[in-house]
């Protein structure tokens, strides 16, 4: 992915490459679709969504809260009131 | 916000389709080659796009090395946090929960990846699992952004949506977060995207590779 960057900033000139991210939306679709397929036929994982569902919310929340407790951490270094 | 339902509308037709049978069982069975082709040209296009940005120039030069503390702290906090949270999880071990709290809000890479790259030592089946549940955790972390911001800034400051919103802090959660921490976080809040972009498959496959068989 680097590699690939660094291509794109070589070659920013080219028109073509600049189309990439209508590129990047299909492959993301099919990808997605292609991993609802293997989800959805697979029976284990249809019976344990709750179970799945539960962890995933453990983590999201987890997650969020870290990252939302670092970002107070640092809010010295970025002085500012917000919008209001 | 378009792009989002469109994302997770292709699952969800996905899942249906597996579900019920109407795909022949022999496609089925092929897609893990299909995927992995077209994970690599995902890639591949999403450096490029990246790199070919006209607006990435003037985003770099307009930095300041303090801007480099909140993509710090966003990877920082999550990871903590969600190792943390992987003594509460039975199911999964430290580097499972880390490689899934790394994603980091960009649910649709993540979720490939870990299903990809977890497979050599879970298995296929664990391996899906797992990808469902990175998923899920970084689809609802993007959601609790979109709906939470103004409750994040009043208790948290202005770069609390930015550092929980992780990768998507660049298209789908930029409108919100601009209005309720103020127009001037626009740089911030971009430059911290692209950077949490690139460690996603960086901590992603770190920690996958630390997966132990289980």
């Amino acid at each position: 992915m680097l590699a690939s960057t660094g291509v794109g900033y070589l070659f920013r000139r080219v028109r073509f490459l600049q189309r990439m991210n209508l590129l990047i939306m299909p492959a993301i679709c099919a990808l997605l679709f292609v991993m609802g397929v293997s989800v959805g036929s697979n029976q284990q994982i249809v019976k344990n969504l709750p179970t799945l569902g539960t962890q995933a919310l453990i983590l999201a929340l987890a997650g969020t809260l870290g990252s939302l407790i670092a970002a107070w951490s640092i809010r010295k270094h970025f002085p500012g009131k917000p919008d209001k | 916000m378009k792009n989002s339902i469109l994302i997770v509308g292709c699952f969800a037709v996905g899942c249906l389709a597996g579900w019920s049978g109407w795909l022949p069982d022999r496609s089925v069975a092929e897609t893990d080659l299909y995927s992995t082709a077209v994970l690599y040209v995902l890639m591949i296009a999403v450096g490029i796009s990246l790199g070919s940005d006209r607006k990435l120039r003037q985003i770099l030069r307009s930095i300041r090395w303090r801007f480099v503390l909140v993509p710090v702290a966003t990877i920082v906090g999550t990871l903590s946090a969600t190792a943390v949270a992987s003594l509460f999880i039975a199911r999964w071990g430290l580097p499972e929960c880390m490689a899934v709290g790394s994603g980091c809000c960009y649910y649709s890479l993540a979720s490939i990846l870990i299903t990809e790259l977890a497979t050599p030592s879970l298995g296929v089946q664990t391996a899906t699992e797992l990808g469902t549940v990175a998923l899920m955790t970084n689809l609802l972390r993007e959601l609790s952004v979109l709906l939470a911001t103004p409750l994040m800034v009043r208790f948290f400051g202005r770069l609390a949506p930015i550092c929980a919103g992780g990768a998507s802090t660049l298209d789908t959660t930029l409108p919100v977060i601009l209005r309720y921490s103020g127009n001037d976080m626009v740089l911030i809040s971009i430059f911290h995207a692209i950077l949490v972009d690139f460690s996603v498959p960086f901590f992603v496959s770190l920690f996958c590779s630390m997966i132990q068989p289980h």
